[in-house]
């Protein structure tokens, strides 16, 4: 089948679908102006392929074929089986804020007593009333991703989180994605967080499924805006269901003497990219980035992270490890830029893969561009099996083969886990993981 | 019944074979000493019993209590009793000394039908055993072995078999890489755990850990056999004379 043939054929039925969309979405002039441009850059482009050099090992037009329509606004039904997923995967003490297929659910969350210099607004409220500041901010990303241009195009809502200049919380944020529909559908959202000057905040994302959700795709991106001398936890897990797509962007930018530590876990989903690209625009900040792929079955995940030290005297690590099972494929694309000026820049990232069958598969690209002449940088990648003498020894002191595995695998795991500073969250991943260890059986 | 029974036993790695039909009786309470040159099968033999992987068994059989010991996965042989004390034991980076001993002792219990034991009832029998060995409580919140002393990681040995309580006990060359003083811990150890049920198998190259684990029982090997057995003072007779005339024998 020829080429331009495919695109056609994917892009005019997304043509449709946005144009039947296009009255659902928020946002008019200025807004409805750039869904336009942005929808027109991804019909030009179309689903990325193979032989788009940043999409080789993720090619979504044999992967995903199709985006799905616009899923429809969930009903009565669905809210319920999404309140009981919700409360199924709760988690103590953090303040929750929820969507379903795609838009926001006010009764689900949690938005009373806003601590002081909180403030949380809907994303279809600020692009149909916000300021022109607040929408520029939304519209960060530049269209030459195709898959952040359709997610520019088609946004129906998200969660838009402000904190005050020296306001830091101590309550952390959720911000729970579930899917619900019983038709196959697509959601498109767009979560913003803006951190002001000597400020902190801790921000968990989650995707999940309720009972017999079916295929479904979740288009989704966060903008993160991180002030001087402010400081971000953020924690991302997905346990999207097994048939699931999950293409998610996350675009950060930090001031100077700003901290941000971000973990993510990939376990559910059929096919699924994170892609990350993280701006050092002040002198003097750190970025904590690690990541664990825990796949199996006929899963696809690929995380994708684009680290960009703008500026001098920043450090960046990055651990990543991708333990993958049966007929998985694991994809991890680290790139770290180093512009001229950026002199005394400290930047490592490593990245391992644990192979747990002969059919599993994982693709580790660190590529490092280096302009300046007064800097540390490294990167190591490895994939290997589990070490057979280290099983015998275990399974020499009683423990089966599955036991001595899982005790490895944690181990594995756990020096990513290890960097998430907030005990409930080290505590929450690390349950991700016992689960995805114990349905492997 | 003997505890543990190595009839005729014929083993191959890769094509060669490495045991040609090996015996040896191990009785309750029996403390055995294997002594031999290197490349005699020595570990070799400590390997089949623990069930390690790669060894292909090609006549004979191992019976422990009476049971085909070759037909059990290496954590049955554990559950049921069985202990190996490695020569060269692994490091396990991310796994917490601690967490690995509770896990084990749990699954053995498990696999025996016996109740887990929680959090509290293990640390209290963990840390007396671990105080007997004058292993400080610091060494068990590091990852298994993981930057260890050679004397260190014995001993971890030493108190795996304390906190196992296993019928037989093979040590693989324990001697090897512990200085003199290291050694006598590592010794002491052992016969804390020496008793009327418990057998051990001692392999070792020197005598001169015999002379702190006296033996009831010597066995010399030469080329994958047992070529001579004796009482303790056969360890003597092997330090003055050495393992040549075995070898011209075997």
């Amino acid at each position: 089948m020829n080429v331009a043939l495919v695109k056609n054929e994917t892009g005019s039925a997304l043509s449709d679908s946005f144009a039947i969309a296009r009255d659902r979405l928020p946002g008019a002039d200025k807004v409805a102006a750039a869904r336009e441009a942005a929808f027109a850059a991804y019909a030009q482009a179309g689903l990325p392929h193979r032989r788009i050099e940043d999409w080789k090992y993720t090619d979504l037009r044999a992967l995903m074929r199709e985006v799905l329509p616009l899923a429809p606004a969930p009903d009565a039904a669905e809210f319920s089986r999404a309140a009981s997923a919700a409360k199924l995967h709760a988690i103590e003490g953090v303040r929750r804020l929820v969507l379903v297929d795609g838009v926001f659910a006010p009764k689900l969350s949690e938005l009373g007593g806003l601590e002081k210099g909180l403030g949380i607004r809907t994303l279809r409220e600020v692009l149909e009333t916000g300021d022109a500041a607040l929408q520029t901010l939304l519209f960060t990303p530049d269209n030459a991703n195709p898959m952040v241009a359709l997610n520019s195009a088609m946004m129906t809502d998200g969660v838009v989180i402000d904190v005050a200049d020296g306001v830091v919380l101590t309550q952390p944020l959720q911000i729970v994605h579930i899917a619900s529909g019983t038709v196959p559908a697509a959601m498109f959202t767009r979560s913003l967080l803006r951190l002001g000057k000597d400020a902190g905040a801790t921000l968990v994302e989650s995707y999940i499924a309720t009972e017999g959700a079916k295929a479904y795709q979740v288009h989704d991106s966060l903008i993160i805006s991180i002030g001087n001398n402010s400081r971000l936890d953020h924690v991302r897990l997905n346990e999207d269901g097994r048939d699931a797509f999950n293409i998610s962007s996350g675009v950060v930018s930090l001031g100077a003497h700003a901290h941000f530590n971000t973990f993510g876990m990939m376990s559910g989903a059929g096919v699924s990219r994170y892609q990350a690209t993280i701006v050092f625009a002040g002198e003097g900040s750190r970025v904590e980035t690690n990541g664990v792929n825990l796949l199996n079955g006929k899963q696809h995940a690929d995380t994708t992270l684009f680290m960009d030290h703008a500026v001098p005297h920043c450090d960046s690590r990055e651990i990543f490890r991708a333990v993958v099972d049966d007929r998985a494929h694991s994809v991890f694309q680290g790139r770290i830029i180093v512009r001229p000026h950026a002199q005394k820049t400290d930047a490592k990232m490593m990245t391992r893969a644990l192979l747990l069958s002969d059919d599993a598969e994982a693709d580790n690209k660190p590529e490092l561009e280096i302009f300046a002449d007064d800097v540390t940088c490294g990167h190591g990648a490895t994939t290997g099996a589990l070490d057979e003498s280290l099983l015998f020894y275990l399974r020499a002191r009683g423990l089966s083969e599955k036991e001595a595995q899982a005790l490895l695998i944690q181990a594995f795991v756990g020096e990513a886990i290890e960097s998430i500073v907030n005990d409930g969250l080290r505590e929450l991943a690390i349950a991700a993981a016992q689960r995805w260890l114990e349905a492997r059986g | 019944m003997s505890l543990l029974e190595v009839k005729d036993l014929k083993v191959r790695v890769e094509e060669r074979e490495i045991l040609h039909g090996l015996s040896l009786t191990v009785n309750p309470g029996e403390v055995h000493a294997i002594m031999g040159p290197n490349g005699s099968g020595k570990s070799t033999l400590s390997h089949v019993i623990a069930g390690k992987p790669g060894y292909e068994v090609t006549g004979g059989e191992i019976l422990f209590r009476g049971e085909d010991l070759l037909e059990m996965s290496p954590d049955e042989r554990a559950a049921k009793g069985v202990f190996l004390a490695f020569q060269y034991p692994v490091e396990i980076p991310g796994v917490a000394t601690m967490n690995f001993l509770h896990v084990a002792l749990n699954a053995q219990r498990k696999a025996r039908g016996e109740s887990q034991l929680t959090t509290p009832e293990f640390l209290k029998k963990a840390y007396a055993a671990a105080a007997s060995l004058n292993i400080p409580r610091d060494m068990l919140k590091r990852g298994v072995n993981v930057g260890f002393s050679g004397g260190e990681k014995k001993r971890n040995e030493i108190l795996q078999m304390a906190l196992f309580e296993p019928a037989v006990c093979i040590l693989d060359e324990m001697d090897s890489g512990l200085d003199i003083d290291a050694l006598r811990v590592a010794a002491d150890g052992v016969n804390a755990l020496r008793s009327q049920g418990r057998a051990m198998v001692v392999i070792t190259h020197y005598q001169r850990l015999l002379n702190y684990i006296v033996p009831d029982f010597v066995h010399v090997m030469s080329k994958g056999r047992v070529v001579k057995s004796g009482g303790k003072e056969l360890a003597l007779e092997l330090e003055a004379s050495g393992y040549a005339q075995f070898e011209d024998a075997a």
